[in-house]
């Protein structure tokens, strides 16, 4: 591959130090989530991170691409700084609302945009939203594979991606020609720090925003009023601790547990 | 007024708080044990730019500037003070050389520094006082194309770590009689003192430079020959005290973390004591002497950024820090009770770290003289 463009889907999402400020707002079932500041989807920073490392490896030029609100340039504003080449930031009145499947059309419309491409990169899940479906849906609107709980990417001379997907006690390894749709889990790598100078080098990259009128949307699936799911209720889940001492022998009881913890999964 | 951080500002607060929480913590035991400061995060923050941050560019260094290197220092000292304090000093180095240098000095030896290969130190203080700049002793005799420098320099942060020392030793008589030279470790008759063994900021390496017939090259005296006073209070102002001051700001952040916590966690009378009014006047009283610290901190990084002469601004800010520091850190200790004298606790460590802020960089009473020459001559009817 003589060229390789790789678009990273960053969504900005509220800081967990301040999630004791978030509220639930029982009308609109939305996260109220005034003044919290905003901070890149940790797995998404980590599908930053892998696509850099591709780049520094092989070659070639990666743009990070987001639906949000206007003020969230700082965090496209640190991604850049990671290392980046650009960024596009899709900032719509009419894009307020996306459920998951919304969000991937407009996401994946925008990506048609950047032709060619050959590695979109997510994150495996959010932290607010925590879907999983927006990779998926992405792949499915350009009609391209897609694999989740992506732990490692190799890339090889024929053009041919290597991808490590986590399945419940292992992974298997799967090997797929772009262009591709992959999202990450956490122990893909260890994202880097941002140096002062990679603050400076930052400051001098562009953000895009681009308007539904720079995409050709011509489905209806745009903002609230395109997004089929409707949230039904909200719960706050209550927390209990069922205690149970076991009886017997030690060993009895030894194998018990043993037993049980294995039942579960654990072990 | 602005008081909002730009968002480079705060970029760098972000990534020096995950670096500091990372990078520093797993170090913290041996420092407080050995007295020794890591030489391996010293690596790292040469490649963070940390070193370097007043440094220009063409120096090796990303100029920043004086408000980011308060933010860096107050993010390390959040976590560890010890390293914004060896830190702090390193910066006094680069800034003695950027301001007072020649071109062939500054080419010399602020591209290592602001790099973290080695580090730097400012050395001020002989055994007879460091507030009596103009009563130092340490002579330095011209003899040929050096001058021979004879003296002792104590309580000197990064002694024993650091390649590049800058002196002031005394060429003629007086205040103007001083001198201020870039001596290097390894320079004959160059030789290191006894290590203190400091009650707090353990991790920073406190000790003594001795000068016993130590032949220094005319061409590393820096400025001119009686400039070495002016160049040592600038220095200090300019450099020492806004950087004792972020060290203590960072205590007190930390302060206030642990204090919160152990009120939050803490329960008596079946609910957490932070419920109980006498713990909150002490939380109350902790969080503003945070809050004005960092305003009179920051105001003297942003006076700094803009060239405004900030003599007694830098006085207020590192007086008030330093005392509120440990005024704040003994008000965790009676909200933690008998735990906060517990070595498990870090409010123990964060007073005796806030009680070596006190005398270093220039004592609270010499910063008071210059607060109260300043009062007294604004105000004098």
């Amino acid at each position: 591959m003589s060229f390789m463009r790789i678009i990273v889907c960053l969504k900005p999402v509220p800081d967990p130090r301040y999630w004791n400020r978030l509220g639930l707002d029982p009308k609109t079932k939305t996260l109220t989530r005034d003044g919290i500041p905003n901070i890149i989807n940790p797995l998404d920073k980590k599908a930053l991170e892998a696509a850099l490392q591709l780049r520094e490896r092989d070659g070639g030029e990666v743009i990070t691409i987001s639906m949000a609100p206007p003020n969230t340039t700082p965090v496209l504003r640190e991604a850049l700084s990671m290392g980046a080449d650009w960024s596009i930031l899709l900032s719509d009145a009419a894009f307020a609302g996306s459920d998951a499947l919304a969000t991937s059309y407009i996401l994946s419309t925008a990506v048609k945009e950047l032709v060619p491409y050959h590695l979109i990169l997510c994150g495996d899940q959010s932290i607010d939203g925590a879907t999983s479906m927006v990779s998926s849906q992405i792949a499915e609107f350009l009609d391209i594979p897609n694999l989740m709980h992506v732990s490692a990417i190799e890339t090889q001379k024929a053009g041919v991606f290597r991808v490590r997907s986590q399945i419940e006690h292992g992974y298997f390894w799967a090997e797929i020609k772009p262009p591709m749709v992959l999202s990450v889990v956490k122990e893909i790598n260890e994202p880097r720090y941002i140096t002062l100078m990679n603050i400076l080098q930052g400051e001098k990259k562009e953000i895009q925003v681009w308007s539904s009128k720079d995409l050709s949307l011509t489905e209806p699936w745009v903002g609230l009023r395109g997004s089929p799911s409707r949230m039904a209720d909200l719960l706050i889940p209550t927390m209990r601790r069922k205690g149970e001492i076991l009886q017997g022998e030690p060993s009895e009881m030894a194998r018990t547990l043993a037993d049980r913890l294995h039942r579960w999964g654990y072990c | 007024m602005d008081f909002k951080l730009t968002e480079r500002e705060e970029l760098l607060r972000k990534t020096m708080r995950e670096f500091a929480e990372k990078e520093i913590p797993p170090q913290m035991e041996a420092m407080e044990e050995t007295g020794e400061f890591p030489i391996t995060l010293l690596r790292k923050m040469g490649d963070m730019g940390i070193l370097g941050v007043i440094t220009p560019p063409e120096y090796g260094g990303t100029g920043m500037g004086n408000l980011a290197r308060i933010l860096i220092l107050e993010e390390m000292g959040r976590i560890c003070p010890a390293i914004p304090m060896a830190l702090q000093v390193h910066h006094m180095a680069t800034h003695a050389l950027n301001a007072f240098g020649n071109e062939e000095q500054k080419k010399r030896y602020l591209p290592p520094l602001a790099k973290g290969e080695t580090m730097g130190v400012v050395a001020v203080t002989d055994p007879s006082g460091g507030s009596d700049v103009a009563g130092i002793k340490t002579s330095a005799k011209v003899d040929g194309e050096s001058y021979v420098l004879n003296g002792r320099k104590c309580f000197i942060t990064n002694a024993h770590f650091a390649d590049y020392w800058i002196v002031i030793a005394r060429t003629g008589e007086g205040g103007r009689g001083l001198s201020a030279f870039i001596v290097e470790k390894n320079f004959p008759g160059a030789k290191l003192g006894r290590k203190e063994n400091k009650v707090g900021l353990r991790g920073a390496n406190t000790g003594e430079l001795v000068f016993q017939d130590c032949i220094v090259p005319k061409s590393n005296l820096m400025g001119r020959e009686g400039e070495g006073m002016n160049i040592a209070i600038q220095n200090i102002v300019e450099t020492g005290r806004p950087g004792m001051a972020s060290v203590a700001l960072g205590i007190l952040n930390a302060v206030l973390e642990q204090a919160v916590k152990f009120a939050s966690e803490r329960t008596l009378y079946g609910k957490p004591i932070s419920t109980l009014q006498a713990i909150q006047w002490h939380i109350a009283d902790i969080y503003a002497d945070l809050e004005i610290a960092r305003l009179l901190v920051y105001r003297v990084g942003w006076m700094r950024d803009r060239n405004i002469r900030c003599d007694t601004e830098s006085a207020l800010a590192k007086q008030f820090a330093c005392e509120a520091a440990a005024r704040s850190a003994r008000k965790a200790i009676e909200i933690h009770g008998s735990y906060g004298i517990m070595k498990e606790y870090p409010v123990q460590r964060l007073l005796r770290d806030a009680l070596v802020t006190i005398p270093a960089g220039g004592t609270g009473e010499i910063a008071k003289l210059v607060m109260a020459r300043q009062a007294l001559s604004l105000f004098k009817s």
